[in-house]
């Protein structure tokens, strides 16, 4: 049950008023990338390579810059004279910005053309002509790990396409706990390539001022500060240092991790505008945003889970080789080159674990993003939730009584982990059993019998998924070396009204709406009189960005934190003006009273008045306050997801009937979007499960490169989903919060694969790979003897 | 490079542009008539972000040449609100939180717009299969169906609307 301590009017935690920023967005009144139009601006189009692996002979730019309104063909040549060629990853690694010898993958870009028009500059790409010579290409992860395999990086002087290896656990103490397990399960688990497809795709603007010597970049990214302390540092050579560069991130059309990172299009434009002195625009199309930007995931994983006949799990060993493409480009800000991977115990108490990930180079697009996930959580909780499942049905236990059976106990909380984690809340028994409650478990049991009788498919699949997001702790994560805190400015006017901004930045999460009800809540200034502003690096307070779920858990932290010391101070200036003292005064929302004299009040707005006009002589005037939170540890967001599904004999088509899922975030700021975050994010944990995914055949083309066969789910694919929540506060967030969006995309997958395998077990099916298209369901059944 | 001056009636006022052949009339709108919210999502008829009104019925502005539309009235969602305000549709996404990011809400209230016309209300799976050309990749479209909902009963329901309870919302 969500409490709330202010009024609807007030609007602080727990109500649920409408957006502050819909209005412009339902009136076509948005500042998206594409809508920003500078005088004199130019358009910038990029030459993209055809093949995955080829060394570039000769660039012929001279047909495309005879047609009028072609202003320049730009090379890796041009940017190497200026070192601008090649750029760091996130991860350290380095990725080209434009080559001057090979390419890597297919999509790659080649060379980039500016034009005074968007159509000019399409008509000019296809006019460059390129000669390639093709060169051998390894696409399967495995044989490029094989001796003698082609090397897609030998600037690394390394002979072999190996990047590294990282291991977390005690692998002797495991392999004991196993050896001594009545069964140990062991199953291949492949978690494919998948890309954010948000409906805006990436893009920017590059302005260069020649005049005052100061850049100004609009662009699609979820992290503007960061961004611009890596164009410092990348381009702190070539003159621009970072109090002459303002990135501005205008409203962001959805962005799910694939745009934080640094994609060579942005680096092109801002040297195009630099070397021309004019504002540059480069906006992707569809197909260059699904085939060249940054992919999630491409896991291949092989567990094993320790599970004795009276169903107590013992200890869980994973083996896995990371494809991470031609670069590691991993938004992966954490010590840990698998991100948190080894959240892979999941919610259950094991005595033993060890986790093995060995990166790989390969000739595909720069892997390790996110889809909205915690760097790596997905796949974590995929392997841990689909090797209980496997093991529950091994052992012929219910998978609830299972889970049940093993879940970290309440009281077991803040809970250490075998692999070090140390989990903040949770009350795992009370989220599973509430879905169990919700969807009629037991009797869906006895239905699945009765079908199963007459030879229909159905299938209930459980998913109890422990989140670990908000990073992170100063210890363990930085980008480049900047630790992961984030922060809010607030400013109180003579009116009582306020700013607030911060150093995250929203793409459709809510902020201007979530982040005015913390200022409310702390307060007492009403939601609606508090401004929220983000995404200007000049204006806004340093931050590491919005990613990873850590808006709350960070700069919602640090809201209330800077809103506490404004208050400290407003208690101040209310003793001061009461003529009590301070520590006789009693804070409710937006209030001061003197203890035992209700009449005694000063009220937020009125203090704040004072500030200005009445403060206590040798006080500061003014009312504002700034925190920069470090987090003193993660956040731990759980929940427990059943979903329902049938299956068509005939085509192998899954039909989702229900899906219930509870969720506990902690405590909860505006209950309407914490339940339109769980929404999306079931539909983007749908996707992988059953359609999405982006392959590639031998010669590295890439299968799944628009919409005709990338297959994000419409809304007749999409089931009614059923939410609902428990709610174990953060002990260690100031509002007890934890974050919420990227749960129900790491939950809803195993969920749902758990009831496809659940209404197939018993024809001897154990284990089918994501996504569970109809013809791989299809051919599952006709091997297990199923006719249609 | 040919050029041709086209008239279409954009949201109820007349105006003129000057395109070339081979413009898309996406294009057109947000770049001659700098109507920009009207937006691009894939280029190729899929995403829906493009939806507009070619003489009252939802077109994905991509699919067409800005010539095609020569002598057409087209609405696009600037032109959705009234003297009253905001349309029934746009209070419906506002009110049910039926947007999270708004890149594809535009394309998705012009869909709207046309579905709640008709006068009986349509089911949750005739709105689904209404809006399935339109992609959403932030809501989950739960909310988009209780948006359309709303926004047909404020239309056609003489009653007050009833303020729907949400599931996560208690």
């Amino acid at each position: 049950m969500v409490t709330t301590r202010t009024t609807p009017e007030v609007g602080g935690m727990g109500h649920s008023p409408r957006r502050k920023e819909d209005p412009r967005f339902i009136q076509g009144k948005g500042n998206y990338i594409e809508d920003i139009k500078l005088p004199g601006m130019l358009w910038m189009d990029i030459v993209r390579s055809p093949y995955a692996h080829a060394r570039i002979v000769s660039i012929d730019a001279s047909k495309a810059l005879a047609i009028p309104g072609v202003l320049a063909v730009i090379t890796g040549k041009d940017l190497e004279k200026y070192g601008l060629h090649w750029m760091p990853t996130l991860m350290s690694d380095t990725q080209m910005v434009l080559p001057t010898d090979t390419v890597k993958y297919q999509a790659q870009e080649v060379c980039a053309v500016i034009a005074t028009e968007r159509y000019i500059a399409a008509d000019a790409i296809q006019a460059v002509e390129v000669e390639y010579e093709e060169l051998p290409v390894v696409v399967d992860p495995f044989k490029a790990m094989e001796p003698g395999a082609t090397l897609v990086r030998p600037d690394k002087g390394k002979d072999t396409n190996h990047i590294w290896h990282w291991e977390v656990g005690d692998p002797d103490a495991t392999d004991a706990i196993l050896k001594a397990s009545d069964l140990v399960v062991k199953q291949d688990v492949y978690i494919p390539r998948i890309h954010v497809a948000s409906i805006e795709t990436c893009g920017c603007v590059a302005s260069f001022d020649k005049v005052e010597g100061k850049l100004t970049v609009w662009m699609t990214t979820q992290a503007p500060h960061a961004i611009r302390t890596v164009l410092a540092l990348v381009a702190g050579h070539v003159g621009l240092s970072e109090e002459r560069i303002r990135v501005i991130s205008p409203d962001i059309g959805g962005g799910f991790g694939g745009k934080v990172p640094v994609y060579p299009g942005y680096v092109i434009a801002i040297a195009a505008s630099v070397l021309i002195g004019k504002p540059v625009k480069w906006i992707e199309d569809r197909m260059e945003n699904l085939q060249a930007d940054s992919f999630a995931r491409d896991y291949h994983t092989t567990a094993e889970l320790g599970v004795n006949r009276d169903g107590t799990l013992t200890a869980l060993r994973v083996k896995t080789l990371a494809d991470h493409g031609y670069a590691d480009s991993a938004a992966n800000p954490s010590k840990f080159p698998a991100g948190l991977y080894h959240i892979c115990t999941g919610s259950y108490d094991l005595k033993g674990a060890h986790v093995e990930v060995d990166g790989v180079y390969t000739n595909k697009p720069p892997g390790g993003v996110a889809y909205r996930c915690s760097f790596r959580v997905t796949e974590a909780v995929h392997t841990i939730e689909r090797m209980v499942d496997i093991a529950a049905h091994e052992i012929g236990m219910d998978p609830a009584a299972l889970r049940m059976k093993n879940f970290i106990e309440e009281d077991q909380f803040p809970y250490k982990s075998v692999l070090g984690w140390e989990y903040d809340s949770g009350n795992y028994h009370a989220a599973l059993r509430k879905a169990m409650d919700i969807i009629g478990y037991e009797d869906l049991r006895k239905e699945q019998l009765e079908k199963r009788a007459k030879g229909e498919l159905m299938g209930i699949g459980i998913s109890s998924f422990t989140e670990i997001v908000g990073a992170g702790p100063s210890r363990d994560f930085d980008i480049l070396g900047i630790k992961m805190f984030d922060s809010a400015e607030i400013r109180v006017h003579p009116t009582g009204k306020a700013i607030a901004r911060f150093g995250t930045k929203s793409q459709g999460q809510g902020h201007e709406t979530t982040y005015a009800q913390i200022v409310a809540e702390e307060l007492g200034i009403p939601m609606s009189q508090v401004q929220v502003e983000e995404g200007d690096t000049d204006t806004a307070p340093y931050g590491l960005g919005t990613y990873a779920s850590r808006s709350t858990p960070t700069a919602g932290a640090a809201a209330a934190m800077a809103a506490r010391k404004i208050r400290d101070k407003a208690r101040k200036i209310a003793a001061y003006l009461l003529e009590a003292d301070e520590e006789d005064l009693e804070w409710e929302p937006g209030k001061f009273s003197v203890r035992g004299n209700p009449d005694a009040v000063k009220t937020i707005q009125e203090i704040a008045f004072a500030a200005y006009t009445n403060h206590p002589q040798g006080m500061e005037a003014g009312l504002e306050a700034t925190h920069y939170y470090d987090p003193p540890n993660l956040t731990y967001p759980f929940g427990s997801y059943i979903c329902v599904v049938d299956i068509d004999k005939g085509t192998g088509q899954v039909t989702i009937r229900r899906f219930v899922a509870i969720d506990d975030c902690g405590n909860i700021i505006n209950p309407k979007i914490v339940e339109g975050q769980v929404h999306g994010g079931l539909t983007m944990g749908l996707a992988p499960s059953l359609y999405e995914e982006i392959s590639y055949d031998e010669a590295g083309n890439c299968l799944g490169g628009s919409f005709v066969d990338y297959l994000v789910p419409t809304a007749v694919e999409s089931p009614h989903w059923e939410t609902g929540h428990t709610i174990t506060p953060s002990p260690h967030h100031p509002i007890g919060a934890k974050g919420v969006g990227e749960s129900p995309t790491v939950g809803a997958p195993p969920a749902i694969a758990n009831a496809v395998v659940d209404a197939l077990w018993h024809l001897g099916v154990r284990h089918i790979d994501i996504p569970m298209t109809p013809a791989r369901v299809w051919k599952v059944l006709r091997d297990h003897g199923v006719e249609g | 490079m040919s050029l041709r001056e086209i008239h279409l009636t954009v949201n109820g006022e007349a105006r003129t542009a000057t395109v070339e052949n081979r413009l898309l009339l996406v294009h057109c709108i947000r770049e001659n008539l700098g109507l920009t919210g009207t937006h691009v999502g894939c280029e190729t008829s899929h995403c829906g972000a493009c939806t507009i009104h070619v003489e009252g019925t939802p077109v994905k502005s991509c699919t067409m040449f800005a010539v095609q539309a020569d002598g057409k009235s087209i609405t696009t969602v600037e032109g959705l609100a009234g003297p009253d305000g905001i349309s029934p549709v746009q209070e419906g996404f506002w009110e049910e939180h039926g947007l999270q990011c708004g890149f594809c809400t535009p394309g998705m209230m012009m869909t709207a717009t046309a579905l709640v016309r008709v006068e009986e209300e349509p089911s949750e799976a005739e709105i689904r299969e209404a809006i399935s050309g339109n992609l959403c990749r932030c809501t989950g479209y739960v909310n988009i169906v209780r948006a359309i909902q709303f926004a047909h009963r404020k239309i056609h329901s003489p009653a007050p609307v009833p303020v729907m309870a949400h599931e996560g919302g208690e």
